[in-house]
């Protein structure tokens, strides 16, 4: 069990966890994901970790709630627990001092780029912050960003907060000006991360996405995170998540990640009608006996 | 002493009992276990068809060397807790080989019943005292010596880790079993399915081996959650046991291998054994909606056999197995192929997938195949399919499995720059000692051998117990340039 020590909204079905976990809190670096299983139905999911205090043991999580098990777990409370959590899984980033790396982050993405960001920040880069969301509360972390980015830009579908438009703008104005971008690093939504690299192909602008495919054991053994790239296929769960993006087949990508949209699509129509029964399946698993007591271990 | 009171020649006379089956209409759509176990009166008929040779042949068949004549003895004595224990001193999974290990070409492939009459239904009767000592309740279990002071640690809860703990367990020494899933057990538990091997078996001698004093940590992935330096520098382990397996899927790498609808055996199986996709949405993971719908799978070793029995109890309209030789050349058990076919599996040999089709929205609407037909044989062995120009045809179904065999995991390799691989990535390891380059490291089972069968995987753990047990004694590590 990896108990849940914090937990907060930041924005509309977008929470943030501190849970212990001190293996993975030692190993951790930027641009690692794990796997959680909330109870004993629930189903394998990836979600990258945010931050980590390898002194405290614990991991941050930040958590969009779009189906049925991220509801669910953003219905959980500090004092609940995760009943599997493995990690840390995936290839750490590549941080290095490239001299200006552009960070954008589509909605929950700047989550995901924040670490990165921050890394590539203490390597000696020079910063630049592209924050994206539909509207005003739904900017994530903008503080922590602004701490590490040299210069920040928000955009807003709605205008509501800084600009009004999508990521690409300011990164095609840039471009266009001729700003000297050494690397880009994009994370958010599939079509977002196509789009920046359609932005930045001409150029030849180094840009890295971080993929967001379907994982079930997320160590390599099944293949279903599969990418097709320009250098054949691989693996996100090992070979990834982040990957060149202008050798990625982001419509395969996304193809891929329709594989269970009915099966998902019913299970979060169940899960709405009745959020309760979910819930209670997860604090059951909280309060599940160890399957081997320890007197017993112990007696060895 | 027997127990036998029948002269050998009235013995030839028993017919062999034969296993009792769920009716193929009716299991064909459910997960229960097809072979429903010997009665007590089967399994003591049975038993005194043992002609107790002095020699006995089924032994020297059996790859973890399981006494059998003695344990047959001991049920023919009714003593099947007694029975059971006597299994347990070599094979500490008793309840899972007695179902899954090809006996045909092994234990009872040896028996010289098998010469005249049919061989003794050795496979049957472990299950029956395994099963029965389970439905009872009661435990035989070896006894442990006293504490060692040594630490062991094995990566990995597949057949070759559980076997090597047992051993380990029982000298004395502390073991950990380290599994980078949620549940223990390998491929037990996320390959073979329930119609199989039910996983409350699994479960059961998983505890069986806790009880003997092994611990278990899931969710550690060594190479990534801690290394093997780690564990022997900071943990204090003094040797370490690699059993990761051999579980990274091999796809055919023709076009359209990316559809939705595609997947790798392991995946398919994965969702389904251990994720319980087959009870969605009681179960929270999905898998592919097989209802109605014409499934094929690609292979013709026992992982396509479960993956294509696996679909047609998911609901599918049509099962169908792609298959490059004929049947006579399947790797796949006799009675796995027996079953299947009883079950409405269709088998389509001599064709050979080019391509996957896709739909107008992207999804997979069928398989182009080629006709094959057998030439020379290769270097296994076996005829190789050689195509036949022009024979192009399609077939079309919404999801296709490939079950094409499994490589190397490279996660542990990769995390240690000490420990050598051949080619193909596997650990280098000693045949006999089955030590590594790196001191106090050993290999056991697919990782060392690519994939082979559970029993082959228990006999490898066996031995890497054996000579762990033999280093932690003596603490001597030598001969290490007859490795890598």
């Amino acid at each position: 069990m990896f108990p849940i020590l914090e937990a907060e909204f930041l924005a509309p079905e977008i929470k943030r966890f501190v849970i212990e976990a001190p293996r993975v809190a030692r190993k951790r670096r930027a641009g690692q994901f794990v796997i959680v299983r909330l109870h004993e139905r629930g189903e394998r999911i990836p979600l990258t970790i945010a931050d980590g205090d390898p002194e405290r043991g614990t991991i941050t999580l930040i958590v969009q709630g779009v189906g049925k098990t991220t509801k669910l777990m953003n219905l959980l409370e500090a004092g609940d627990a995760i009943l599997d959590l493995v990690g840390p899984l995936g290839s750490p980033s590549d941080v290095r001092r490239y001299g200006t790396v552009v960070v954008i982050g589509g909605g929950v993405g700047t989550a995901i780029a924040w670490p990165t960001a921050r890394a590539m920040k203490q390597a000696g880069n020079r910063v630049v912050g592209i924050v994206g969301a539909r509207s005003r509360q739904l900017v994530l972390l903008e503080p922590e960003m602004r701490a590490i980015c040299d210069e920040l830009e928000i955009v807003t579908d709605d205008g509501s907060s800084g600009r009004q438009g999508v990521v690409i703008d300011p990164l095609c104005e840039r471009i266009m000006r001729g700003d000297r971008i050494d690397l880009v690093l994009a994370i958010g939504p599939v079509r977002m991360m196509q789009a920046v690299a359609e932005m930045t192909r001409p150029s030849g602008i180094r840009t890295i996405v971080s993929l967001n495919s379907l994982m079930v054991d997320g160590t390599g053994m099944c293949g279903g995170c599969r990418v097709s790239t320009r250098d054949g296929t691989r693996f996100a769960c090992v070979d990834g998540p982040e990957f060149d993006a202008h050798a990625v087949d982001f419509d395969t990508l996304a193809r891929r990640n329709r594989t269970y949209r009915d099966s998902e699509a019913a299970a979060l129509e169940a899960f709405r009608a009745d959020p309760n029964s979910a819930l209670a399946q997860v604090r059951h698993s909280c309060r599940l006996e160890p399957t081997h007591p320890p007197e017993e271990a112990a007696s060895r | 002493m027997s127990a036998n009171p029948l002269p050998p020649k009235q013995r030839t006379k028993i017919p062999r009992q034969e296993m009792p089956e769920q009716q193929a209409a009716a299991r064909r759509r459910n997960f229960d276990e097809v072979n429903r176990g010997l009665t007590v009166l089967g399994a003591s008929t049975e038993a005194m068809r043992c002609l107790e040779c002095a020699k006995p042949a089924c032994v020297s068949g059996c790859p973890v060397g399981v006494k059998i004549r003695d344990f047959i003895a001991l049920i023919t004595a009714g003593d099947y807790l007694g029975a059971a224990a006597k299994i347990r001193e070599d094979n500490v999974l008793p309840a899972i080989t007695g179902r899954v290990c090809p006996q045909e070409t092994q234990c009872e492939g040896c028996c010289i019943l098998g010469k005249t009459f049919e061989p003794l239904g050795i496979g049957h009767l472990e299950r029956f005292v395994a099963d029965y000592e389970r439905e009872h309740g009661e435990l035989g279990l070896p006894e442990i010596a006293p504490p060692s002071g040594r630490k062991v640690a094995i990566i990995g809860s597949g057949p070759a880790g559980l076997s090597a703990a047992g051993d380990l367990v029982r000298w004395g020494h502390a073991v950990t079993v380290f599994e980078a899933l949620h549940e223990i057990g390998g491929v037990l538990v996320y390959g073979i399915p329930a119609f199989r091997l039910p996983k409350a078996i699994v479960r059961h001698e998983v505890e069986a081996l806790a009880r003997m004093g092994v611990d278990f940590q899931a969710n550690v992935v060594v190479g990534k959650t801690v290394t093997i330096d780690e564990l022997m520098d900071e943990e204090g382990y003094d040797a370490v046991l690699v059993a990761t397996g051999a579980g990274l899927p091999k796809f055919l790498g023709i076009p359209g291998e990316h559809l939705p609808g595609v997947s790798s055996a392991n995946e398919f199986l994965t969702r389904v054994n251990l994720m319980h996709a087959n009870e969605f949405p009681s179960y929270d993971e999905p898998v592919f909606d097989c209802r109605g719908r014409d499934v094929a799978v690609i292979g013709g070793g026992n992982t396509a056999m479960d993956a294509v029995r696996t679909a047609c109890r998911l609901g599918a309209r049509r099962s169908l197995l792609i298959y490059r030789r004929t049947e006579a050349e399947m790797p796949a058990r006799v009675e796995e192929i027996r079953h299947a076919k009883q079950e409405g599996i269709e088998l389509l040999t001599l064709a050979n997938p080019v391509a996957f089709l896709s739909d107008d929205e992207g999804f997979l609407a069928g398989v182009r195949c080629l006709r094959m037909e057998l030439g020379q044989p290769d270097a296994s062995g076996r005829r190789s399919p050689v195509p036949i120009p022009g024979s192009e045809f399609e077939v079309p179904v919404a999801m296709a499995v490939v079950a094409l065999g499994t490589g190397a995991n490279p996660l542990v390799q990769s995390s240690t720059p000490d420990l050598a691989t051949d080619p193909r990535g596997y650990i280098a390891a000693d045949p006999e000692t089955l030590r590594t380059s790196k001191r106090g490291v050993f290999a056991a089972g697919d990782i060392v051998t690519g994939a082979a069968t559970v029993i082959l995987a228990m006999a490898a753990g066996r031995r890497a117990a054996a000579a762990i047990g033999e280093f932690l004694e003596s603490g001597a590590w030598i001969d290490a340039e007859a490795v890598g």
